[in-house]
């Protein structure tokens, strides 16, 4: 009974909910019931809230019952990535040096999710500082894919990933600076949309690539990432780069979404995706074929900018990190090491004691590509880099109404397969940064399993603000297969 | 002895704290005094995920200084970080202006001794955000203050144009006058509000070749005194050094120094190999300013007369002499209320005299500004006007202003009340005259048989007449009267 409700998704949960044939509590029990079994095995969470979730249920219930009004995720348990601040509970970012840093105000996203009346469940593994695309990065602990244990769950949302695969949430906020929803969304077979830059506020996230980062759903179903987008989607003023509705006006997602684009027309990008895993590509093809079927025109086009997206990538990203990174030193909070000498040792000390090492690696990097003497070479190359992959997109989108390909090169890797190895890890972000670089919205929706029965990923990216469309062309493929239904195995817990 | 002529050659860079309500990035208060710790918030402590909004007021009150600086203001302008580590800082990183600063190419007239003035170049004004305070007074520990992180600071940098330190701490002095009377800082010199880094250095002629020393930047000095003592003391150094050394200026050799108050010495922080590498790069927190010309107009419509704009005005079309002409302009409320005075038809000169003679010291003495002393610029005027009539004297009429000043009553009816008026009748007065010549006959004597003893004895008579009016006779008039009696 539990299972059958579990594998609900949040729409549909709600709806339930709102009209009292199922109990917020009862699926927020559910939840922690499976948490409490599954998740040290997948360790998805760094910390969950279960006597507050609970309560927020019975309040949720409670307004139900007595015919009041309530927002529109009232009800429904979801998850947080651990680096959005929170007023409850610690944001650690999966860093030593955050571990025990209560912030004292919530994420604009999280105040967003808290007025739709949904229950925070718990807060979800990552990346240190969302650096990584594995989740072995985290400080804390480690969380594996639901498909196959021995398998990362992707990053640096991984947690989120695995939570909403699991079961152990009904969808949950990650943030993608580099692929960081996406690539975890299609390692663990789930919907994750990297929203437009600018269209949801990054108050309250912790910052890793200022200029790239965005917070956005991971989810089961398409459906419910448009849902979640109309909660948290839209200006706010407390972030400057949060773009002014009357500019791009937020609309609603779901209201539309079963109406497919008419003459759809798709480019692909074959050079491009010449170098994805032979059964990548072959799921993408097959994907492709699914929207042929529904009477899309495919194209194939040339974005000869996109083999220097990575390089740029990890210039612009690290260059920013080193400075957003700056003020975990020691003196104000988090980390402080004992018996400084003096107060450069407070810095040197707490920051190499807590810091892991692809945090202190980036940092490196990007103080390198800012110095002096260097950023030309470096930091405002990649910035005109960045500017030609704009320029690519926007020839790109004069010929269609979106760009195909996957979102990774391959399915979910063994545990400690890269690890050792940072330039081939950076390179499983390939496909995904190039979103962020041009500031495009992009979404991942499973589109087929590999022979071990790993999910695969497709990424599809529409022009700037134009998430209503992309979650319709998602939506399209979504209605004609049957690929987010399936279940991980791992777990097998919704048998 | 050879010979040896010396040129010093300072150019400044001033920090101006904006008297906006709250701060740069964030909605504290900016307030001076506070318990520490008492005016933050999660964005000015720079907690992990809290993003920057910038305050309009700050840019426009940045902008209005600019224009008055004669500044060219760009259509576009942009934030960057400035890397550096300090407990004081707590984002490790300054938000401030690197390469497109809000303003350039401007210009400052600073008035030099006898009405002269001299033109100092600006090389550009840009908006940054200020940092905290360092405390050391507990015992093994610091500790940090940040009620002062995030106020916003506009930086003036100057060209290196001033060539003594009379010109140095004109600059200073005419700068805080300027903000003052634009309403947009309180520049009070003991709250921090104006710091000064001076960039010295000497053009030395010796044996008829030309020397010039390397350059010092001398960092956070927050008094006139400072600036001036440690730019004395500078001067004297690279002299001295120069003869010592013989170094000169070359890429590289620019060293930075700190004042030590105490000692009144300079000391050296650090040298230009040192020197910190800021890693500057565009700020992705905030969005880049675009500045319409329309809204720029707008600012410079608030523009007001300058200080030293008006200081002149009053010597070339009052009269008035610089000295008081600028005790005038220190502050805008004075010379608006010496405006109104003399627009309500007071004599400038006379005005001026009542301004400076009693109501600026009332003000000292209340501790405020003129304008808030009580006084209403029309009796001032009415005031003025009585003295120039000869209807009450000079020193009636200071005890007048003191009397309006805690009354706020007419001149007039004070003059009445406290039988004030000057008797200039003089029929009235001759009677009193010749009762004085008749009670005095030496004196009379005196003065009719000329000599040294002459002018004592008229003296005593006019005396005497005063006195038998209890001081309101005119002045004037007895002297004319005794004069016709006794020649």
């Amino acid at each position: 009974m539990a299972n059958e409700l579990l594998n609900k998704d949040c729409k549909e949960l709600r709806d339930e909910i709102a009209a009292g044939r199922i109990k917020s509590v009862a699926a927020t029990e559910a939840v922690f019931e499976t948490i409490e079994k599954y998740d040290p095995v997948l360790g998805a969470y760094i910390s969950t809230f279960e006597e507050q979730a609970l309560a927020k249920a019975q309040e949720v219930d409670d307004k139900i019952a007595a015919g009041e009004a309530v927002g529109g995720l009232a009800g429904v348990p979801i998850a947080v990535k651990d680096n959005m601040c929170t007023t409850f509970g610690a944001t650690t970012c999966a860093s030593k040096i955050l571990e025990n840093f209560h912030a004292p105000y919530n994420a604009t996203a999280v105040e967003k999710l808290l007025s739709a009346d949904a229950v925070i469940v718990g807060k979800t593994n990552m990346d240190e500082f969302a650096m990584g695309s594995s989740t072995e990065n985290s400080g804390l602990k480690q969380t594996v894919n639901p498909w196959n244990t021995s398998c990362v769950p992707g990053g640096s949302s991984g947690g989120s990933a695995a939570a909403v695969a699991g079961r152990l949430c009904f969808a949950a906020l990650g943030s993608d600076t580099g692929g960081s929803i996406r690539q975890p969304a299609s390692f663990c077979g789930v919907v994750g949309l990297k929203p437009t830059y600018g269209r949801v506020s990054r108050f309250g996230l912790v910052a890793y690539g200022s200029s790239l980062d965005q917070i956005g759903p991971i989810t089961r179903t398409v459906a419910d990432s448009a849902l979640m987008m109309n909660i948290i989607a839209g200006h706010d003023p407390a972030d400057s780069t949060s773009v002014d509705e009357a500019a791009a006006p937020v609309c609603d997602y779901l209201e539309k979404l079963d109406e497919p684009i008419e003459k759809l027309k798709i480019a692909i990008v074959p050079e491009f995706v010449a170098g994805a895993d032979e059964q990548v590509q072959k799921a993408l093809t097959e994907s492709i074929d699914v929207y042929k079927g529904l009477g899309a025109e495919v194209i194939e086009i040339d974005m000869p900018h996109l083999d220097y997206a990575i390089a740029a990538y990890y210039v612009i990203a690290t260059a920013e990190a080193s400075s957003n990174l700056a003020r975990y030193d020691g003196v104000h909070y988090g980390h402080r090491t004992a018996n400084p000498k003096d107060y450069v040792e407070v810095y040197s000390k707490s920051r190499a004691e807590a810091f892991g090492k692809e945090v202190k690696r980036r940092i490196m990097l990007g103080t390198y590509a800012l110095s002096s003497g260097y950023y030309d070479a470096y930091y405002l190359k990649a910035l005109k880099v960045r500017n030609l992959i704009r320029g690519d997109f926007a020839s790109a989108f004069e010929k269609c109404d979106c760009v195909m390909m996957p979102v990774s090169p391959t399915v979910a890797f063994k545990i400690g397969e890269k690890i050792d190895d940072p330039l081939k890890m950076y390179l499983s972000d390939i496909y995904t940064i190039a979103a962020n670089l041009a500031g495009v919205p992009s979404i991942s929706i499973p589109c087929g399993f590999d022979e071990n029965g790993l999910p695969i990923g497709l990424q599809i990216l529409t022009p700037a603000f134009a998430e209503e469309k992309l979650l319709r062309i998602a939506r399209m493929f979504e209605k004609e297969t049957d690929w987010h239904s399936r279940k991980p195995l791992a777990t097998n817990f919704h048998e | 002895m050879a010979e040896l002529e010396y040129k010093v050659v300072v150019g400044l860079e001033i920090h101006v704290q904006l008297c906006t309500k709250s701060k740069m990035f964030c909605n504290c208060a900016v307030e001076f005094g506070q318990r520490p710790n008492s005016r933050v918030c999660p964005v000015c402590l720079g907690m992990p995920g809290v993003l920057p909004v910038m305050n309009k007021q700050a840019l426009e009150y940045a902008v209005l200084v600019a224009l008055a600086l004669n500044c060219e203001i760009a259509g576009f302008t942009k934030w960057d970080r400035k890397s550096y580590y300090y407990p004081d800082l707590p984002k490790n990183y300054q938000i401030s202006q690197y390469d497109l600063p809000f303003s350039a190419n401007g210009f400052i007239e600073i008035p030099l001794e006898e009405g002269r003035t001299k033109r100092i170049r600006i090389i550009r004004a840009h908006l940054e955000e200020d940092a905290g305070k360092n405390l050391h007074t507990a015992g093994n520990f610091s500790q940090v203050d940040l009620n002062r992180a995030g106020t916003p600071l506009l930086e003036i940098v100057t060209e290196p144009d001033m060539n003594s330190t009379a010109e140095v701490r004109a600059l200073a002095v005419e700068l805080q006058r300027m903000v003052r009377f634009l309403g947009v800082s309180e520049a009070d010199m003991q709250k921090g509000h104006m710091r000064f880094e001076p960039n010295i250095n000497l053009v030395i002629t010796k044996d008829g070749a030309e020397y010039k020393t390397p350059i010092v930047e001398i960092k956070n000095l927050n008094s006139f005194r400072a600036l001036e003592r440690s730019v004395d003391y500078e001067v004297q150094r690279q002299l001295d050094e120069f003869l010592e050394t013989g170094e000169t200026m070359e890429t590289g050799n620019k060293s930075t120094r700190g004042w030590d108050d105490t000692n009144e010495v300079t000391v050296l922080q650090r040298e230009k190999e040192e020197a910190p590498d800021y890693r500057y790069f565009p700020e992705p927190d905030l969005v880049p300013v675009e500045l319409t010309e329309q809204w720029v107009e707008d600012i410079r419509a608030r523009l007001c007369e300058l200080p030293i704009k008006r200081q002149m005005r009053y010597v070339s079309e009052y009269k008035l002499s610089d000295y008081d002409a600028g005790v005038l302009t220190a502050e805008r409320s004075t010379a608006e209320f010496f405006d109104e005075a003399v627009k309500a038809g007071g004599v400038a000169k006379r005005v001026c005299n009542l301004l400076t003679q009693v109501g600026l010291k009332l003000a000292n003495e209340a501790g405020c500004s003129l304008a808030e002393v009580g006084l209403v610029a029309e009796n001032v005027a009415e005031l003025a006007k009585m003295i120039d009539a000869g209807t009450v004297s000079a020193t009636a009429g200071n005890t007048i202003m003191q009397e309006m000043a805690k009354s706020g009553k007419a001149a007039q009816i004070i003059a009445e009340e406290l039988s004030l008026i000057q008797k200039s009748d003089a029929g009235e007065l001759e009677t009193i005259v010749d009762e004085v010549l008749a009670e005095n006959p030496k004196a009379v004597d005196d003065v009719k048989s000329g000599g040294k003893k002459s002018k004592k004895a008229r003296g005593f008579l006019l005396g005497q007449v005063m006195q038998k009016t209890k001081g309101r006779a005119n002045p004037k008039v007895v002297s004319q009267i005794l004069g016709k009696k006794l020649n």
